[in-house]
């Protein structure tokens, strides 16, 4: 590592589930214009441009990177397009602190985004297939058996899944960019709510989301110049392993694991659950949030529907989780990875105004994608070592 | 492609043709969204930039500058054609069934090109630098297809007024695309025995795992694998999940269950729907078999399986699946 890298500046649009006033440019552009902003910068004091999306069949634009140049002051300047599922969000930011970390680049811009209104996340991930008969109905579906896999395996009681919906939903409300804003939640509601694919209740799901995230990073020197806190990078880590093999653990699967493992031991935690004060997971169905304390080294296997029933990932407990209201309340999905990176920096710059986590200095950002198989992570803190 | 043969294994690799097809809603923002109205009512709009360029069509930022852009002009209909390719055969939602030319266009009063189609009789009659004119539609809804076409001349047609509507926000965009799936040698020997009844996996040399339906390699050694390898049609629920949400291209009727089961003999779990039973009273290790279609209707995919339905068998002990979720 040449030098180390800092999130300066962190914008997002206000998230909803139609942004019909914005074209895909002008979405981006917000976000990136308020990123800016943060980092009292303009455009032309940009060396380089990494943007990211979920799968292309999403908006029908195949090469963003192109298309929104303009949009994003990139032209004349490096641009590419980062790309790993449901992750991107968070394995685009990593691509961009390497390239400053390196030593290539000063000042990166870094943006992910969907507008999940312009077409239909369940066509664009179950299209029906030649040979292969459609059976799986979206991502809700594809999840729905290893949620169920994963309460027969811990024994954890059945509304852990609820805690998780109400206590997300609440912490929204303290979130102005969030889409959802469900002042009158209740586990009551939750359980109501109707069953879409055994065992998700419809309020356990992620909301459909048009939005963009953005940040800048810079290198210690630009960051020093910075006219806000800096978030300091402590560790990246990206990993993958195959959608399916014999024997795969796909409630918490190897590549989480070690993604976990490798990212804390370049930030110098041994003990996650007591070393780090606030993370922001990628939870887009209720039960994930268990199913991730495991898989993050957060509990033990098996246990970490404890947390959650004892309130320990509430806002105020021990380990907040997605103070923000995380996914289950915002979700345009290339950049869902990108805000759970995004908000873990604003919480350690103590910019995260009323979801601020007191006193927050060490917070983690993690995201997924695919068949549970693509996992991006990095810890951030307000201190540079 | 179709039809292929393939010599290394003696065995026809199945092909199909496949359509991928969706109709795209986009926002199209303000200043792409007022290029459109101004279309419908039968007038082109650019903007002008910091640097008092023209540009037609507008885009939202200023591409050297990375400004927004906000002043609107409105320019001819009639311009210079800059460079021209000629279409012989228009192909499918095209804006002419007959012989044109794609034309890069820059109109009087603006200094960028506009793609567009050219009605000439020929290729003789088109040439970079020539004149052309804008030919309206006469039903127009804020698309740039209320351009019919231009016509080679300066001879202005006036477009027939439309009635006024709200302004234009949005855009369907429509994707269509033909391919020829492969399914590939291993995949296809797998099908031809499901036509048949009968359901092969593969052994790994390696670690002695048997996939079915079988890869080309093991994912975890990334050897080939090796041994073919009859697995029963009876097998074990890992995990299900009872779908009750209708989503685009399902054919299914709801309420449905599918779940992963393990075949007897096999090391990975297939996905296929479970039934013969109310769904409330599926659970994980229940013994189910396969109900396959009659042999004359069966295809080459597992939808020759109609379901899997519970043998009556005691269910399977936890720990005999759990590995297999
Ligand atoms: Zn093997």
């Amino acid at each position: 590592m040449k030098t180390r890298c800092a999130v300066i500046g962190v914008g997002q649009t206000k998230h909803a589930a139609k942004r019909d006033d914005l074209s895909l440019a002008g979405l981006v552009r917000e976000a990136a214009l308020r990123a800016l902003e943060d980092a009292g910068l303009g455009w032309a004091d940009i060396d380089a441009v990494v943007i990211g999306k979920a799968p292309d069949f999403f908006e029908g634009v195949m090469m963003p990177e192109s298309f929104l140049a303009d949009a994003l002051g990139a032209v004349g300047k490096p641009m590419m397009r980062v790309h790993t599922a449901g992750s991107v969000g968070g394995s685009t930011a990593i691509v961009a602190a390497h390239l400053v970390e390196s030593g290539v680049h000063e000042r990166v811009l870094t943006v992910a985004f969907e507008k999940q209104s312009e077409s239909d996340a369940m066509w664009a991930l179950s299209p029906k297939y030649p040979f292969v008969p459609p059976l799986v109905a979206g991502a809700g579906g594809f999840f729905a058996p290893i949620i169920r896999s994963y309460m027969r395996r811990s024994g954890a009681p059945v509304d852990v899944g609820a805690v998780v919906a109400v206590k997300d939903r609440l912490n929204a409300l303290k979130n102005p960019y969030a889409h959802l804003h469900m002042a009158d939640i209740s586990l009551e509601k939750v359980k109501a709510s109707p069953m879409l694919w055994d065992p998700i209740r419809y309020l356990e799901t992620c909301p459909s989301s048009d939005g963009a995230c953005a940040m800048v990073l810079a290198s210690e020197a630009a960051a020093k110049r910075a006219p806000n806190a800096p978030a300091w990078v402590r560790g990246t880590s990206v990993r993958s392993e195959p959608a399916q093999f014999a024997g795969r653990n796909q409630v918490n699967p190897r590549a989480g694991v070690e993604c976990a493992a490798d990212v804390y031991a370049q930030a110098g935690i041994t003990k996650p659950r007591e070393q780090v004060d606030v993370a922001e997971i990628y939870v887009p169905f209720s039960w994930f949030e268990p199913m991730w304390l495991e898989n993050l080294g957060f509990a033990d296997e098996g246990q970490g529907w404890r947390m959650t029933l004892d309130g320990v990932t509430a806002l105020g407990g021990a380990l907040p989780i997605n103070p923000s209201g995380g996914v289950l309340s915002t979700n345009p999905i290339g950049a869902s990875g990108m805000i759970r990176f995004a908000e873990a920096a604003q919480q350690v710059r103590g910019r995260a105004g009323e979801h601020q986590v007191a006193g927050a200095r060490t917070a983690v950002g993690h995201a997924y994608g695919g068949a549970s198989q693509f996992f991006a992570m990095w810890v951030v803190s307000s201190a540079s070592a | 492609m179709e039809g292929k043969q393939d010599v290394a294994e003696g065995s026809e690799a199945l092909t199909s043709p496949y359509v991928l097809e969706y109709t795209y809603r986009r926002s199209l923002g303000p200043v792409v969204g007022r290029f459109l109205t101004g279309l419908r009512e039968g007038r082109i709009e650019g903007v002008r930039t910091a640097s008092g360029r023209v540009l037609v069509p507008p885009t939202e930022y200023d591409p050297e500058s990375g400004a927004a852009v906000g002043d609107f002009v409105s320019v001819g209909v009639s311009g210079v054609v800059q460079t021209w390719s000629w279409v012989s055969e228009p192909r499918k939602g095209q804006p002419l069934d007959r012989p044109f030319a794609w034309a890069l266009i820059k109109l009087d009063g603006a200094d960028t090109a506009l793609l567009h189609a050219v009605d000439a009789p020929s290729a003789d009659a088109m040439r970079s630098g020539m004149r052309v004119t804008v030919r309206w539609r006469a039903e127009r809804v804020g698309s740039i297809h209320d351009i019919a076409c231009f016509v080679p001349g300066d001879e202005v047609q006036a477009a027939e007024p439309v009635a006024p509507a709200e302004p234009v926000r949005r855009m369907k965009s429509p994707v269509h695309m033909d391919f020829t799936i492969g399914a590939g040698r291993t995949l296809s020997r797998f099908l031809e025995g499901v036509v048949q009844g009968k359901l092969l996996g593969r052994r790994c040399p390696t670690c002695a795992k048997v996939y079915v339906p079988p890869k080309g390699a093991c994912p975890t050694c990334g050897v080939p694998f090796a041994d073919e390898v009859v697995v029963s049609d009876t097998g074990t629920v890992t995990s299900f999940c009872i779908v009750n949400v209708p989503f685009e291209g399902q054919t299914m009727k709801l309420p449905y269950t599918y779940g992963s089961v393990l075949l007897d003999g096999a090391d990975i779990p297939i996905l296929h729907l479970i039934s013969g039973i109310p769904a409330d009273e599926v659970r994980m290790g229940l013994r189910v078999k396969a109900e396959w279609l009659p042999e004359g209707e069966r295809q080459p995919t597992l939808a020759s399986i109609r379901w899997f339905a519970p043998t009556g068998e005691a269910d399977a002990p936890y720990e005999s699946y759990a590995e297999h979720q």
